[in-house]
This record gives structure tokens, C-alpha cells and sequence, in this order.
């Protein structure tokens, strides 16, 4: 690769090594001598932070398949197995699920970066190629991914874009049969997605090694958008540019960090917390958000072979871009018009990805042709209009004069204000809409222990939720992923291990066979987990009139409801993703005895106010005075609901007082570890600058 | 790291030089613990290792059963007279891991034998009463063990180990 080869060995053993493979020449020009143009921004930083991105998630990845049973019985279970036993389990499953949020959002950040500076033009136009190739691998391997855990919308999300190859023209059954191995999506699809999942990472680090090459060959672009004249116009990368990225990594870290220490869950479903079930779809089936844009443009088109067209031409059209854009200036900083069209086209983005989101009915669908149609635009009539069209502002001489100039004040860009001020007025307007039109009751916020970046579980409560999870919701529900040994766990209700010892010898255990070959019934021990109080789902179906009361364990994560447009940005800053225990406490004290006027319930269900729809299958399940507790607790419905639903959170998460706790410690180590990073990034750039 | 050179406060630049680079490694370490320790067992395993009961009377004199306790098996031996008296007349000093029989037994319940079936050579399960002593031998590479599980010739280093175990009646042990 290119750069100054003053690289010198006088170590003997090195240079007998390095004449035969010359790999520290190697690395030498291509991460430490080599030039780097001093004027790059914290924009540029983004191609490090991929590389860290696609590190973590193959190392988490890799071990995550090590506790990982890629069949369609056992993956769900084996998923919930490594965030409760395996140790840190939890920890590399948030990393390596918030992680591929995060991959995304960097190299949606990297694409609009090499958009707007003109990253694609000659002599990138390969370089960009091959991100374009990155991009797509990462769409597939991302897709995959989610399809892992087995639950719903991993389920239903496979079907779905599985079924979009069945548009093609004749062979559209056989390739999604092909792609399932069956004539539904079963354990043999599970099986090849696991397989792909794990083989394309390593196919993506071999592609951004030819994408890095590229990028070394042409030299990497600037903000100036000029090429690189003199030795004055560079910096040597390292230790300049090494330790510029390493900052803008850190600082990254700690954004990443707060997904993986207290969002866990904000960008997830919480249908995925149900396992699959191909019976029954769920009610609003949503991609992942970085997939939310192009579910847009596919759902605007009325015409299925049109739609899943004109999805695959969104990517693809970006393989084109160096010659849908012949302008000759590079860096839009220099381009007026097309400045302004960029950050239109940034609006218009993140507006398909909201609609993505909503379902597809009325204002929804017109706004996303309309706006399918300027995405389009933007690729086919702006950019090649624009490049004709505009004068671009004179040019910098040289990437120095660039730098110099820059003491010397900027430009508001107003316009590009105004209209992000526009659309987001425009949002918030539309969100409130939506949320007036809304009929159902939104369960009230109750104000949870375990709530905040220093919740913690109400060990009191837990109890009594226990009492009352054994003497009531018992009789219907299994809490099937809680063995009697987690009662004794740090951070679960607070028994020792002689009590849950004890409680588990109250209940009676099926196992066996025996010598004899038969099956027979032994006091429970630690290691068992709670008995279900149906044998299988057909024989708790026919005893509750037909349906399946779920599993407890995972239901305060998997219940939620919408929080609407603004709610779910400040939900990001204010940690708030207590939506689960909300809901089940709402649903349990939602009955009426007397639906309201105008409601009429079928037979065999019952007025809840809480349940979508209103009529639940579940009688009334708690009434006053129907548990006493020792400790001198109310006897009623409310303590009850609070009480089995604080315990039943930790149930759905046993280790949330860890994760908190480590979230506090990490939190502290990468806000002091940026801080140095910038003190030591400014010494060393005190005399480039 | 310490290579650039400045004028002024040369020492003040290297300690924050020398300070990023002692957090980066003391961060790094730390985010290596729980990528190793996830290797570890994990707490079902775990839990699963607790400590097992096994019921001798139906084990005849003579007889032995194999029993899984932390996925190793355990012989259980009901040892003949015969047996015993074997294994108590050797020269505990001629033997190539010197014990005696009565430290791998229960005192007062000489006749039972308690040990992990795992060849101290590389890992096969040695095959009760076979072998020149009246006790083990492993198919593998030809180790003997005798009536007392210890080792007396071939391969293999040491003596079958003995798990931890107690008696919890008379005819009920606990093995773990
Ligand atoms: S393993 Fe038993 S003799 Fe080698």
C-alpha cells in the first residue's frame, strides 16, 4: 500500500522474518506512516468504530455459540439459559443484540458521511462499491441473526422476508422452498440461518479488508473534498489519527453502553420474548428499526412484485451513485443546492423509517408513496439535475488553506435547520394525532423499585408475589424458566439456600425412568425447576376453555404497548421501559364485573379494560383478601398486583440488579477513559493544528 | 508513546500518556474476565452437580454398579471377603501410589468400595473384575487397578481417586 517506506528493522530475528514476509513493512505504511489528511472531522472516525463494531460482534458472537442450540425446540430455551445461568450470559447477549443496532447506526452515519462529503466519486468509486457489498452482507447476516432466538417476531419476521423471493416470476414457490428446506419456515431453515449467521461475519471482515485496501490505494477523502497535494496537507496516521479514532471509539463506547446496561430492550419487540408459535401471527409485525426505511418502500408499492423491486432497488441504486452523480466538486460544503437535498434526503430517510413502523392504513400509505418517490428522486433526478445545474463555491487551494480557514467562523445552515425544526413540528403533530386516535386505555405508569439506573428489586414484594404467584396464578400458569435454586440467587428475592431447599421440597417432581423402567414422583430439589400445572398445552387449553394461559416467566418482557411519538425519544434519555410491568399490573386489576355500555363480550371471556380488545379469556384472577400476608400487607387487589408483578420482573429478568450495578461501574471507567482520551488526543494534535 | 518530543512540560505530557495507557489496559482486562468466565460451568451444570444418593442393598456381595455423579462415573463395589483380605495383605510401600486400604474405605463398612471409574492414565473407563488383582483394568493402554482401586501396574500414576462420599444409613450413601 502506499504512504513513505522509511520503515527500518535492525532487529536481526525481525528482519530475517520480515525479508520472507514483509507484514510489519506491511502494517507500518498502512496504519502507522500512512498519510492521513489533517482536516478529517469526527465523521471520519466512523470507519474505526465499524471496525470495533464487527470485532465485538463476531467475538460475542462466537461465544454465544458456544451456549447456543440452533434447533427449533431449544432455541428459545438455550437463549433464555445463557442470559439467567451462563456467567456474564446476559451481558454478552445485550452486547451482542444492541450491537448489531449499533453496527448499523454507525455505518448508516458512515453511508450519509461518504454521501454528503462525496466519498463515492472518482477515484472511490470501488471503495464505495465495496461498502455498498458490506452493507448488503450486513442486512443478510443481521436478518439471520433474528431469526435466532425462536420467538415471535423471529418467527414471523423470517416468513415474511423469506416470502418476499416467492414474487419473483415462475421460480418464486421453489426459491422459498429452497430457503426453507420445507414447506414452512421450520428447523431446517433455523439450522441454515445459524449456519450463515456465523460464516457471513467472517465474509464481511474479508470484503472490509478489500474495502480498507481500496481505501488505501485512492487515499482517504476530506472534508475539503481536494486531493491531497503536499506532505503539509497530512499527518502521519498514527499516532494522529489512531488517537483520534480511539477517542471518537470511546466516546461511542459509552453511547453503546447505555443500550447494553439499561436499554436492553428499547430496540427490541417484546413479541420476541414469546416463543415462536406458527399458529398465530402477531398483531404488528415491525422489522428492526434499521431495516424500517426500506419495509416503507416495499409496503407503498400495491403491487407485490413491484414492491419487492423497488425494495432491492433502494439498496442497489447506491451502487450507482458515482455515475448518478457526475458533479465534479466532491464535498457538498462546496455545493449549495445539493447541501440542501442532502439534508432533505436525511429527513426523508428517517420519515420512511418512522412509517415503517406504523401500521399500513390511511395517511400512513400516501405519505409513503410520497415519500418513497422523493428517495428515488433523490438518486435519479437530483443528483443528475443537480450536477448540471449548480455552481458549486470556489474550492480551498489545498487541504492546509482548508484548515486554516476554519478559525475564521462558519455559516449557520439555516435552511437545513428549519427544515428539521419543520418536520420534527410536523411529528410531533402527527404523533399526537395518533395517539388521540387511539381507544384503547393506556395502562397507568406505576412507580416500580426496580425502575432507573439504580432500581432495585423490593425483596419484601417478591416475596409476597411469590405467595402469590403459588397460591393463585399457579393453578393456570407455568413459570417454567425459574428453578427452585434462583430463589437463593444474589439479586432474586433474598431466600438462603437451606429456604429454597425447603420450598422446593414442598413440591412433588415427576422423574425417571427408574431401574425399573418406570416413571415415578421424588420431592423437588434445588436444580428443578417449577412444575407446570398442565402435563402440555392441549390439556391447559381444554381445562381454560380453550386457551393457553402463558408461561409466566418472561411475561413482564414480553407485554407492552405503544408509548407513541414523543414519549419513545424521552423513554431513551429517562431509562422508562417499565411498559411490561405496567401492563401486567393493569391487566390484573382491569376487571369489570359490567363491560361499559355499547360492549358486548362473547361468552366464556371478560371485560378487562387493560386487554387489547377488551375481552380476555382469563377470569377475574384476584379478588380481596384472597392471600394474607405475614408481614401485615393489605389484603388487596393492588398490593397483589404490585407485589406478583415486581416478582414476576425478576422473574423475566434475574440479573437486572447486575446489570445495573456493572452499567454504574462501566459508565464511571469509559466517561474517565474519553476524558483522558481527549486530553491525550489534543496533545497530540497541539502542533498539526 | 513517550517518543514525541515538546518543549514544554515534557513530564506532564508523558503522565498522560503513561495514565491513558494504564486505564486502557486496566479497561481491557476487565472487559477479557466475563469472555473468559462465561467458559466456566454454568449455573444449571452447576446446580446439576449437587450431591447424589445412592441406595446399596440391592448390590450383592460380589456385584458392583456404575453411577453418574457430574457426568463421571462411580463404581460401587460390595467387595467379596476375599477381596478385601487381597487387598489388605499387599505391602502398602511395594505399591507404586502407596495407600493402604482401609484410608479408601469407610471405616466399619470395609466391604464397600467407592471410586470415580476414570483411568488416571489418560481417561478410560477401566472394566471391573478383570485384570491379574481382582479388580480394574483398562482396555486402553492395559493399566491394572486392584481390589482397592489402586493402581499396580501399566500406565497409569496414581490410585483410582475415591469421591467425596458419606454414609447416610447403613445402607445408603451420598455421593458429592
Ligand atoms: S487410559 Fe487407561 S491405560 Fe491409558
Amino acid at each position: 500500500m502506499s504512504g513513505p517506506s522509511d520503515f527500518q528493522l535492525t532487529n536481526p530475528a525481525l528482519k530475517w522474518i520480515e525479508r520472507r514476509l514483509p507484514i510489519m513493512g506491511l502494517v507500518h505504511s498502512s496504519f502507522i506512516a500512512y498519510p492521513t489528511p489533517r482536516n478529517l472531522n469526527y465523521w471520519w472516525t466512523f470507519g474505526a468504530i465499524l471496525s470495533m463494531m464487527l470485532g465485538v460482534q463476531i467475538l460475542t458472537g462466537v461465544i454465544l455459540a458456544m451456549h447456543y442450540t440452533p434447533e427449533a425446540t431449544m432455541a428459545f430455551k438455550s437463549v433464555e439459559s445463557i442470559v439467567r445461568d451462563v456467567n456474564y450470559g446476559w451481558l454478552l447477549r445485550n452486547m451482542h443484540a444492541s450491537g448489531a443496532s449499533m453496527f448499523f447506526l454507525a455505518v448508516y452515519i458512515h453511508m450519509f458521511r461518504g454521501l454528503y462529503y462525496g466519498s463515492y466519486k472518482e477515484p472511490r468509486e470501488i471503495l464505495w462499491i465495496l461498502g455498498v457489498i458490506i452493507y448488503l452482507l450486513m442486512m443478510a447476516t443481521g436478518f439471520m441473526g433474528y431469526v435466532l432466538p425462536w420467538g415471535q417476531m423471529s418467527f414471523w419476521g423470517a416468513t415474511v422476508i423469506t416470502n418476499l423471493f416467492s414474487a419473483v416470476p415462475y421460480f418464486g414457490e421453489s426459491i422459498v422452498t429452497l430457503l426453507w428446506g420445507g414447506y414452512s419456515v421450520g428447523n431446517p431453515t433455523l439450522n441454515r440461518f445459524f449456519s450463515l449467521h456465523y460464516l457471513l461475519p467472517f465474509v464481511i471482515a474479508g470484503v472490509v479488508v478489500l474495502h480498507i485496501w481500496a481505501l488505501h490505494v485512492a487515499g482517504q477523502n476530506n472534508p475539503a473534498g481536494v486531493d491531497v497535494k503536499t506532505e503539509k496537507d497530512t499527518v502521519p496516521f498514527t499516532p494522529h489519527a489512531t488517537i483520534k479514532d480511539m477517542f471518537g471509539t470511546s466516546c461511542f463506547l459509552i453511547f453503546y453502553a447505555w443500550f447494553i446496561f439499561y436499554m436492553p430492550n428499547y430496540l427490541g419487540d417484546a413479541d420476541n420474548y414469546i416463543p415462536a408459535n406458527p399458529g398465530v401471527t402477531p398483531a404488528h409485525i415491525v422489522p428492526e428499526w434499521y431495516y424500517l426505511p426500506f419495509y416503507a418502500i416495499l409496503r407503498s408499492i400495491p403491487n407485490k412484485l413491484a414492491g419487492v423491486i423497488a425494495m432491492f432497488s433502494a439498496i442497489i441504486v447506491l451502487a450507482f451513485l458515482p455515475w448518478l452523480d457526475s458533479a465534479k466538486t466532491r464535498s457538498s460544503k462546496y455545493r449549495p443546492l445539493a447541501k440542501q437535498f442532502f439534508w432533505i434526503f436525511v429527513v426523508v430517510c428517517i420519515l420512511l423509517g418512522y412509517l415503517g413502523a406504523q401500521p399500513p392504513e390511511g395517511i400512513y400509505v400516501i405519505a409513503g408513496r410520497i415519500l418513497t418517490a422523493c428517495y428515488f428522486a433523490y438518486f435519479l433526478i437530483v443528483l443528475p439535475l443537480l450536477a448540471r445545474i449548480e455552481t458549486p463555491r470556489p474550492l480551498p487551494n489545498s487541504i492546509a488553506d482548508d484548515v486554516l480557514a476554519k478559525s475564521s467562523g462558519k455559516a449557520a445552515p439555516m435552511v437545513s435547520t428549519i427544515i428539521a425544526i419543520m418536520v420534527a413540528g410536523g411529528l410531533l403533530f402527527g404523533g399526537a394525532q395518533s395517539a388521540r386516535a387511539e381507544d384503547q386505555d393506556v395502562p397507568p405508569s406505576v412507580k416500580w423499585s426496580f425502575a432507573g439506573p439504580f432500581g432495585k428489586f423490593d425483596r419484601a414484594s417478591m416475596q409476597r408475589g411469590l405467595k402469590v404467584y403459588k397460591e393463585v396464578c399457579s393453578a393456570c400458569h407455568a413459570l417454567s424458566y425459574i428453578a427452585f435454586r434462583n430463589l437463593g440467587d444474589p439479586g432474586g428475592p433474598g431466600y438462603s439456600t437451606a429456604q429454597a431447599a425447603a420450598l422446593a421440597a414442598e413440591y412433588k417432581v415427576k422423574d425417571g425412568p427408574n431401574d425399573q423402567g418406570e416413571m415415578f414422583e421424588r420431592p423437588g430439589r434445588p436444580a428443578d425447576y417449577f412444575p407446570s400445572p398442565f402435563p402440555n398445552e392441549q390439556a391447559a387449553r381444554v381445562a381454560n376453555g380453550g386457551a393457553y394461559p402463558p408461561d409466566l416467566s418472561l411475561i413482564t418482557k414480553a407485554r407492552s404497548y405503544e408509548r407513541g411519538f414523543p414519549w419513545f425519544i424521552f423513554d431513551f434519555f429517562s431509562q422508562f421501559q417499565e411498559q411490561g410491568p405496567n401492563y401486567v399490573s393493569a391487566i390484573l386489576q382491569g376487571f369489570e364485573d359490567k363491560p361499559p355500555a355499547g360492549v358486548t363480550i362473547p361468552d366464556g371471556s371478560y371485560y378487562n379494560k387493560y386487554f387489547p380488545g377488551h375481552a380476555i379469556k382469563m377470569p377475574k384472577p384476584l379478588s380481596d383478601g384472597q392471600v394474607t400476608f405475614d408481614d401485615g400487607s393489605p389484603a388487596t387487589v393492588a398490593q397483589y398486583a404490585h407485589d406478583v408483578t415486581t416478582f414476576l420482573m425478576w422473574t423475566a429478568e434475574p440479573h437486572m440488579e447486575a446489570r445495573k450495578r456493572i452499567g454504574l461501574q462501566v459508565f464511571v471507567f469509559l466517561i474517565l477513559f474519553a476524558g483522558l482520551m481527549y486530553f491525550t488526543k489534543k496533545k497530540v494534535w497541539a502542533d498539526a493544528h | 508513546m513517550t517518543t514525541a518530543s515538546s518543549a514544554d512540560h515534557p513530564t506532564r505530557r508523558d503522565f498522560l500518556f503513561v495514565a491513558t495507557g494504564a486505564v486502557a489496559a486496566v479497561g481491557t482486562a476487565a472487559a477479557v474476565w466475563p469472555l473468559v468466565s462465561q467458559m466456566n460451568p454454568d449455573a444449571s451444570t452447576i446446580a446439576a452437580g449437587a450431591p447424589i444418593e445412592v441406595d446399596l442393598a440391592p448390590i450383592a456381595e460380589g456385584q458392583d454398579i456404575k453411577v453418574f455423579w457430574r457426568g463421571k462415573p462411580i463404581y460401587i463395589s460390595h467387595r467379596t471377603k476375599k477381596q478385601i483380605d487381597e487387598a489388605r495383605s499387599v505391602p502398602v510401600a511395594s505399591l507404586p501410589d502407596p495407600a493402604s486400604d482401609q484410608s479408601r474405605v469407610k471405616e466399619g463398612h470395609d466391604q464397600w468400595l467407592v471410586v470415580i471409574g476414570i483411568c488416571t492414565h489418560l481417561g478410560c473407563i477401566p472394566i471391573a473384575h478383570e485384570g491379574n488383582y481382582d479388580g480394574f483394568f483398562c482396555p486402553c493402554h492395559g493399566s491394572q487397578y486392584d481390589s482397592s482401586g489402586r493402581i499396580r501396574q501399566g500406565p497409569a500414576p496414581a490410585n483410582l481417586p475415591v469421591p467425596p462420599y458419606q454414609f447416610v444409613s447403613n445402607t445408603k450413601i451420598q455421593i458429592g
